[in-house]
């Protein structure tokens, strides 16, 4: 609804949304569906290397992609940015990092966060481990989050 | 291995606060009144609605204010046949161009009261507006047109506002 800002001058706010659905492909939705089941499922290329989360083809020869090998429910923050204020649309409701993790098994890293506390807790080259949402959908955020891996 | 996931949805929402400016604050706040408020060029003599505060033609400050009919032309329209989740009217139902006796830029409303296929170019059309308490400062205070019986405006006289 509309306020006025002063006398003359009038002010509301606006909502854009469009509902979209998007289709997954045969790939991303296997590995949708494994989290669906926890477990974390990645790629195999030609070449030996295992690509997490999953690409239908191989990003260094384009050749298609089919052999899935599931990876480590653990892993390797690579880099990371911590959000000191969440916004509210991010997945956490509380300061925590987004970060870059390369999963045992992988060697590729996945974008997730960090529920770590505090900026702190918070180095390049920590463990983390996942923590799953308590029901799970076949998606993403099936993945609550990683937190810092017990020493 | 339970059955793979085929779509997710993923809306996109974007939300913001919108700040009408004095040209518009005027035209929303004419409404709240049951009026009908555009600006006229001191050039040019053209009417703007929604008034903008300037003439985009002659680039000079356009502030007089000019109350236009709540009557008018329906210059363009099209048959809308896909629902929508914001607008609870039931399709197909039309929305138009109308040039406002005394406008020079025509305002997009909804066609109401009439079967769609009696909407045509030309067919003069009335505001018919929320009741006098429910009155607020939005475009919603009308809530659609509908035909004012009277004969068809010429072309001529909307051919320059198509
Ligand atoms: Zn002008």
């Amino acid at each position: 609804m509309t306020e006025a800002i002063n006398a003359e001058t009038l002010s509301a706010t606006h909502i854009l949304e469009y509902p979209y659905t998007r289709s997954v492909g045969p790939v991303i939705g296997r590995f949708l569906a494994g989290l669906r089941d926890r477990r974390i499922e990645g790629v195999r290329t030609a070449g030996g290397r295992v690509l997490v989360p999953p690409v239908e083809y191989d990003p260094r020869t384009g050749e298609p992609l089919s052999e899935f090998v599931e990876v480590g429910q653990a892993g390797v923050v690579s880099t990371w940015a911590w959000v000191a204020a969440p916004r509210r649309n991010h997945p956490l409701d509380r300061p925590f990092a987004w970060a870059l993790i390369r999963l045992d098994g992988a060697d590729t890293a996945l974008l997730h966060t960090v529920d770590a506390g505090d900026e702190s807790k918070m180095a390049t080259g920590m463990r983390v481990r996942v923590r799953w949402r308590e029901s799970t959908a076949g998606e993403i955020h099936d993945i609550a989050c990683f937190e810092p891996e017990a020493s | 291995m339970s059955e793979p996931v085929t779509s997710i949805r993923r809306p996109v929402r974007l939300e913001y606060d919108f700040t009408a400016g004095r040209a518009m604050s005027r035209f929303l706040l004419g409404l709240a009144e049951g009026r009908i408020l555009g600006q006229g060029c001191p050039e040019c003599a053209r009417v703007y609605l929604p008034p903008r505060g300037t003439c985009p033609t002659c680039g000079v400050p356009a502030e007089e204010e000019v109350e236009v009919s709540p009557r008018g032309t329906v210059t363009t329209f099209c048959v809308v046949n896909i629902p929508s989740q914001v607008l609870v009217v039931p399709v197909p139902y039309v929305c138009a161009n109308i040039l406002l006796d005394g406008a020079d830029v025509p305002i997009f409303h909804l066609i109401q009261e009439c079967p769609i296929e009696e909407v045509r170019m030309g067919l003069r059309v009335e505001a018919v507006w929320v009741p006098a308490g429910e009155l607020k400062a939005t475009f919603e205070s009308i809530r659609h047109f509908r035909p004012s019986d009277e004969p068809d405006a010429a072309y001529d006289s909307y051919r320059e506002h198509l």
